[in-house]
């Protein structure tokens, strides 16, 4: 490809038809790499917010740090663990993790607190002990106020996911980055076409997971 | 890891000068994100407040938060390239498609959505009571939106300044892709070469460049609180609407 080829169109459908393999693999890429982050964060945050709730006083502390690496730059926090742990995807998803806990925490706290306490109340008077308060009451409830939170985290993760490709990962953002090496517009639009895609499709997903997961509450989730 | 530390020490005392120098190279990032946030800010505040005035567009607000959430920051950068490329070579209005233009616009277009949400959302939430009262006293419509709307939504649009700062500052460094001579350089050519104490140094810089930005701006919050609002009036809650970059 060569740059006076590359100035005819802004878009060829025909190379995108020539690459479909490719595409597909990288999409792959992109979604598995999405996926560990938030389910690793998910679990992370969990248990964080699980003791932030049990133990008020760590609740500061713990937003603190967590919004100290979400303030970090993707693209630095990438670069400082490339030194330890190189151009790999535990590098990626070292980075894409920490992203995702402070969004999480927040709501999974959130959601938890804003459980009515007259419903917590009747619970007890029913003789539910904390354990079964919890699963059985409390995390059905703040349900909604989670997955809003999954949402923002998942959203924001596969757009960050493109970064990924200068440490030699990065899914639909290796289009991206190559288009840019070879001043070729076809790739750099498809990369970033992909990506608003995958955020937007998996956005919807998580809307229907919501509903089928909390029929008692038609109202839908705001952000 | 001492060896290390040292190295990346030793780095910082030998690459602070010059035009490849970090000093150099941290006031150009802070330039290209100045620009493109001020750029952003001229023009969502005055749209964001007469929305948020008239109190109409509160799907469309939704709406530009999605959608400025979806779009990853590293792609809108390529995609910027495309633009300034063509402009140079058909236009005279800049001379180079490369380096500083890009960015800008990459870096302006990512920076309106917190700016114009925050600014219409707080002018929108202003009480209806206080808005009526000055009505009803016979203020223009003009004057209450500068007088009365915009003072008491400033800290809301401060947040947003600063959150669309801070995501400048931190997205900047991925110009260094169009050849823009900021602090992602450090990174970007390390990665190239693979050296280490450059990588980390440079992740250390632009990390550092972030925080300062963010810890600017959070003191510029608190002190444009009105007057009256500072002591014992309801404490001002900071919007969840944050991007990682």
């Amino acid at each position: 490809m060569t740059l006076a080829q590359a100035s005819d169109a802004f878009f060829r459908w025909s190379w995108v038809f020539d690459h479909l393999d490719d595409i597909r693999d990288k999409v792959v890429e992109h979604l598995v790499l999405t996926g560990i982050a938030l389910g690793v964060g998910f679990v992370i945050s969990l248990l964080l917010a699980l003791v932030a709730l049990r133990f008020r006083v760590t609740y500061a502390p713990i937003t603190w740090v967590t919004g100290a690496l979400y303030t970090i730059p993707s693209l630095a926090l990438f670069a400082f663990f490339v030194p330890i742990t190189g151009f790999t995807i535990l590098t990626a998803e070292i980075g894409l993790v920490s992203y995702t806990l402070l969004i999480l925490i927040r709501n999974i706290v959130a959601g938890i607190d804003g459980v009515d306490p007259a419903v917590k109340e009747a619970a007890r008077g029913m003789g539910y002990g904390r354990r079964r308060l919890f699963l059985e009451i409390e995390l059905p409830l703040a349900l909604p106020v989670i997955i809003a939170g999954i949402r923002i985290a998942a959203v924001t993760t596969i757009g960050l996911v493109t970064v990924t490709a200068l440490i030699g990962q990065g899914g639909v953002g290796f289009f991206i980055l190559s288009g840019l090496n070879r001043f070729f517009d076809t790739e750099i639009i498809l990369g970033t076409a992909l990506s608003v895609i995958l955020a937007v499709a998996a956005d919807v997903s998580l809307v229907l997971l919501e509903r089928a997961l909390t029929p008692w509450s038609r109202r839908r989730a705001t952000l | 890891m001492i060896e290390f530390t040292a190295d990346v020490v030793t780095w910082l005392g030998e690459n602070w000068d010059g035009k490849t120098g970090y000093l150099f190279r941290g006031w150009k990032t802070l330039q290209l994100a100045g620009s493109a946030v001020i750029a952003a800010a001229v023009i969502a505040i005055p749209l964001g407040a007469y929305f948020g005035h008239v109190r109409r567009g509160g799907l469309a607000a939704s709406w530009i938060v999605n959608i400025g959430r979806a779009l990853p920051s590293f792609g809108i950068l390529a995609l910027a390239l495309p633009f300034t490329i063509r402009l140079a070579r058909n236009t005279s209005l800049i001379s180079s498609g490369l380096g500083f233009w890009p960015a800008f616009v990459a870096l302006f277009a990512l920076a309106l959505p917190p700016i114009f949400t925050n600014t219409y959302t707080a002018v929108r939430e202003v009480d209806p009571g206080t808005v009526e009262a000055a009505r009803g006293m016979g203020v223009t419509e003009p004057r209450i939106l500068t007088t009365i709307e915009l003072p008491l939504a400033a800290p809301v649009i401060i947040a947003g300044l600063r959150i669309s700062a801070v995501q400048a500052v931190a997205t900047a460094p991925l110009a260094a892709l169009v050849a823009y001579n900021g602090l992602g350089r450090y990174i970007i050519d390390g990665f190239a070469i693979r050296d280490n104490v450059t990588i980390f140094a440079g992740a250390l810089l632009v990390a550092l460049l972030a925080v300062l930005t963010e810890l600017a701006f959070g003191r510029l919050e608190r002190r444009v609180v009105p007057e009256g609002m500072q002591r014992g009036g309801e404490r001002v809650t900071r919007p969840v609407e944050v991007t990682a970059t």
